[in-house]
């Protein structure tokens, strides 16, 4: 048996560890919330007699990401957790009541997982960092700052409202669209001309590559402006993008640039997937792995989200969320991909080549964010 | 399968990303053509004064012949394409293939756009009204009455977001070659060929391959080069008409609502022009902006109507390759039925008559596409919302208006046709400032003269006209 098989075997054990003690964790009328223990009296099955490992989620109905919408918000909180203060975080919202999640510290782990997966020699301890992106109801904003303070820097935020972007862009407002960009990018570059020994940043691709530009124009880049590593995240993060970015913007492949940048997947729901190193042997393939046994994603039947797909296949992104904050039994994603095998670093399922479900694609509009 | 890259300055650049041109009928990939993010474009776009600088390596004159060596390579020649070639043959077969246009349209099509080319110099010298076109290119010069006159270049290069199944239009940024300004074109998902072609032909015939960037690819793309080029042309509905509308940096193309209007004293002869009528409306299935849309009469209107929906009623749909073939399809057939929910509401309004009832089916849906049979409707008056619409299939409104209200009623009309002797129609037409190309007589809205500008001229929205004047230097007192 290979290593990465072994690895994969003893995977699945801590998952469905981790599932049952978060059944029974949301379910236990001591801890549970009171949307899940409500939901448990419409469930045709017992999830803590019935559920003995992570194959049985699939006898919850589907996870629906309109419960999130309205309040009150405080149901989603387990009784377990009671006491703690409680973030809301919020996701959509360009039309009708944003979606809402209650969270304690889940940001926090979330991002803290993702910093041991970070390469020490491009984001350095003690670097300060950049988040060009989101802030307000969004969690990106704390939880970078917190990547940043957990290893020992200081986080520079720009702020972006992604729903007055998409506002402007359903307008046909383009020119108000740029010069909206510009105005963020103009933040960012007086922060990194400001000797504030900026050496990491997060942005969202489109962010960066204006950012890239503008600087460029000065006749700077982001490399001679002492950026080493970068993280950006979304479905615009796609292979030629990356490619884009590692051959144009930032002078090469890390060692020859001297910036390493990973991409991120993920959302509100579910945490931050990590990324397989990205590079140009491998046709600047971006395959994410979930932070099993927090989150699962997998790659599933466009038409039976019951069935995975087959190694290589195409099919639509499920999310599971368990964590003793938040428990997802099964979400379909607006995004499609091609599942990935399990491989050394990440022993467990990946997705790659994450674009915008196809049968809902023409509806969503990207812009910056 | 053929691969179209994108052109980077001339470079051809294959991206990860590709997305396949399909054939209408069967949905078969025909070609796939590499895709370019927003971020290469505004990259590029930096270096655009190179492309002018390349042209301007060469004479005016010089590019003008090369040009005329172009049409006909464009129009006879096998040319490089992507990773292969494609013979004229190829090219109808694959422009047909993809945006659903009849083959012998995609044939006319493609000999307008080598006309333009092959007449460069006449078109350029009636564009400028005769200027020395030497003066372009050093900005200043003498016209001849003792004065100095000066030409300013807005722009090194023009950026063009170019439609998806109109092959005619791109008659209207091949001039900037000559005038030594570079092209920056988004080519439409679906017509790709012609921009390519053409590039293709402009390259074999020997100009600089510097001057010319290609990148197909999203909204993104095309939103890059508009934000990021100081002149550039758009196609598209209304809506980006209103968009764009004041914007000097922009020059819009949009539906035409080209009209035909008849006078007092002719229309009792209104027989003589049902050819006309019937060119004007049906020809290029009705596709182009100089498609006539309405037809505005004071009387014998039902008559005028009826008698072109028994020459255009019939006509039905016929294989692309059929010479007699009528009509395009439309390739993504949601336009075909939403624009047929279009009209059904239109017919709904008191006033308004279908003409055409009586020749079967409009709707023709098929596998991959859907056709839209040909329409004419009464109106009795200009009130009816009818008699002002457009649509991108043989549709045209006959409309009963007092002459003493035509033009004003009218509204925005890119060609009209007005068939009469009467000095007064024919003063308040040539004074109207909603008819932008004017035939007095029996011309089709369809039949341009090309050495007459198209749609705004191209040398005044590249160009500026300015001050320049200049005196002899002192000779120093010591000297």
């Amino acid at each position: 048996m290979s290593s990465v098989q072994t690895k994969a075997d003893k995977a699945r054990e801590v998952l469905n560890e981790q599932t049952l003690k978060m059944v029974h964790w949301h379910f236990s009328d001591k801890t549970g919330s009171p949307f899940w223990l409500e939901k448990k009296a419409e469930l045709k099955f017992d999830p803590l007699t019935e559920v003995k490992s992570f194959e049985d989620l699939k006898k919850f109905p589907l996870f629906e990401d309109d419960w999130l919408r309205g309040g009150p918000v405080r149901r989603w909180v387990p009784q377990g957790l009671a006491g703690k203060p409680v973030y809301v975080f919020e996701t959509g919202g360009t039309t009708g009541v944003p979606k809402s999640r209650a969270v304690v510290e889940d940001h926090w782990t979330d991002y803290e997982l993702f910093s041991h997966t970070l390469p020490e020699k491009y984001f350095p301890k003690g670097a300060n960092w950049l988040m060009l992106g989101p802030s307000g109801p969004r969690r990106l904003r704390l939880a970078v700052e917190h990547l940043a303070q957990y290893r020992g820097g200081i986080c520079f935020c720009i702020d972006l409202d992604p729903r007055w972007v998409v506002k402007l862009i359903k307008k046909g407002w383009m020119e108000h669209l740029e010069a909206y960009k510009q105005h963020c990018v103009d933040q960012a570059v007086t922060v990194l001309t400001a000797n504030h020994d900026v050496k990491c940043m997060f942005a969202t691709p489109k962010l960066l590559e204006s950012l890239g530009e503008a600087l460029e124009e000065k006749g700077t880049s982001l490399p001679e402006m002492g950026i080493t590593g970068i993280f950006s995240g979304g479905t615009e993060f796609t292979p030629q993008w990356t490619r884009y970015a590692v051959e144009e913007l930032l002078g090469g492949p890390p060692e020859e640039g001297g910036v390493y940048m990973t991409p991120t997947y993920g959302n509100t729901l579910m945490g931050l997937a990590c990324s397989k190193p990205v590079t140009a042997e491998d046709n600047y393939k971006i395959s994410y792995y979930a932070p099993q046994p927090r989150a699962v994603t997998e790659v599933v039947d466009m038409d039976d989200h019951t069935q995975v797909v087959g190694y290589g296949e195409t099919g639509r992104v499920k999310l599971y969320t368990l964590t003793d904050e938040f428990f997802v039994p099964g979400f379909l994603e607006r995004d499609e991909g091609e599942r990935e095998a399990p491989y050394d670093t990440y022993p467990w399922d990946g997705v790659s080549g994450v674009r915008p479900y196809h049968k809902l694609a023409s509806g969503t509009t990207v812009g910056v964010y | 399968m053929l691969h179209l890259p994108a052109l980077r300055w001339g470079k051809p650049y294959e991206s990860l990303d590709k997305q396949n041109v399909v054939h209408f009928a069967t949905g078969e990939p025909i070609a796939e053509v590499s895709q370019i993010g927003g971020g290469i474009v505004q990259r590029d776009l930096r270096k655009a004064h190179k492309a002018r600088e390349a042209l301007l390596q060469l004479p005016i004159s010089d590019l003008i012949e090369r040009c005329k060596k172009a049409a006909v390579l464009f129009e006879t020649a096998e040319l490089p394409m992507g990773d292969g070639t494609q013979t004229v043959d190829q090219f109808v077969h694959q422009q047909s293939a993809s945006t659903g246009l009849p083959e012998h349209m995609c044939v006319s099509n493609m000999g307008k756009n080598a006309f333009v080319l092959a007449h460069i110099d006449q078109i350029i010298d009636c564009l400028t009204r005769g200027l020395d076109l030497s003066i372009l290119s050093r900005g200043y010069g003498e016209e001849g009455r003792g004065v100095t006159v000066s030409y300013q270049a807005q722009t090194p290069i023009l950026g063009a977001v170019l439609p998806n199944n109109s092959p005619g239009v791109h008659t209207l940024w091949l001039p900037a070659v000559p005038l030594q300004i570079g092209l920056a074109l988004k080519p439409g998902s679906q017509e790709p060929w012609t921009p390519y072609r053409m590039i293709s032909a402009f390259i074999e015939a020997g100009i600089p391959r510097e001057a010319f960037s290609l990148y197909p690819g999203g909204h993104d793309a095309g939103g890059a080069i508009m934000a990021n080029t100081a002149k550039s042309m758009i196609f598209g509905s209304a809506q980006t008409l209103q968009q764009h509308a004041g914007n000097p940096r922009v020059q819009a193309h949009g539906p035409g609502f080209s009209k035909i209007l008849i006078g007092d004293d002719v229309v009792d002869d209104w027989p003589q022009f049902l050819d006309l009528m019937v060119e004007s409306v049906l020809s290029n299935s009705g596709r182009s902006c100089i498609n006539c849309s309405g037809i505005w009469a004071s009387r014998h209107t039902r008559e005028i109507g009826q008698a072109i929906a028994e020459r255009i009623g019939p006509v039905d749909v016929l294989p692309p390759a059929d010479p007699e073939s009528q009509l395009a399809a439309f390739t993504v057939p949601a336009m075909a039925t939403g624009t047929w929910a279009m009209v059904q509401q239109d017919l709904k309004e008191s006033g308004v008559t279908d003409l055409t009832a009586e020749y079967g089916e409009k709707l023709i849906e098929k596998e991959h596409c859907a056709y839209l049979r040909p329409m004419v409707v009464h109106a009795e008056s200009p009130a009816c919302e009818v008699a002002s619409k457009e649509y991108m299939f043989p549709f045209v409104s006959v409309v009963e208006c007092p002459q003493d209200q035509m033009v004003k009623k009218i509204g925005s009309t890119l060609i009209g046709t007005v068939l009469t002797r009467d000095e007064k129609l024919i003063e308040e037409a040539s004074r109207s400032v909603e008819i932008d190309r004017l035939n007095i007589g029996p011309i089709a809205t369809n039949r341009l003269n090309w050495l007459q500008p198209h749609e705004g001229n191209i040398i005044e929205f590249l160009f500026r006209n300015r001050a320049y004047q200049m005196a002899d230097m002192p000779v120093a007192a010591n000297s």
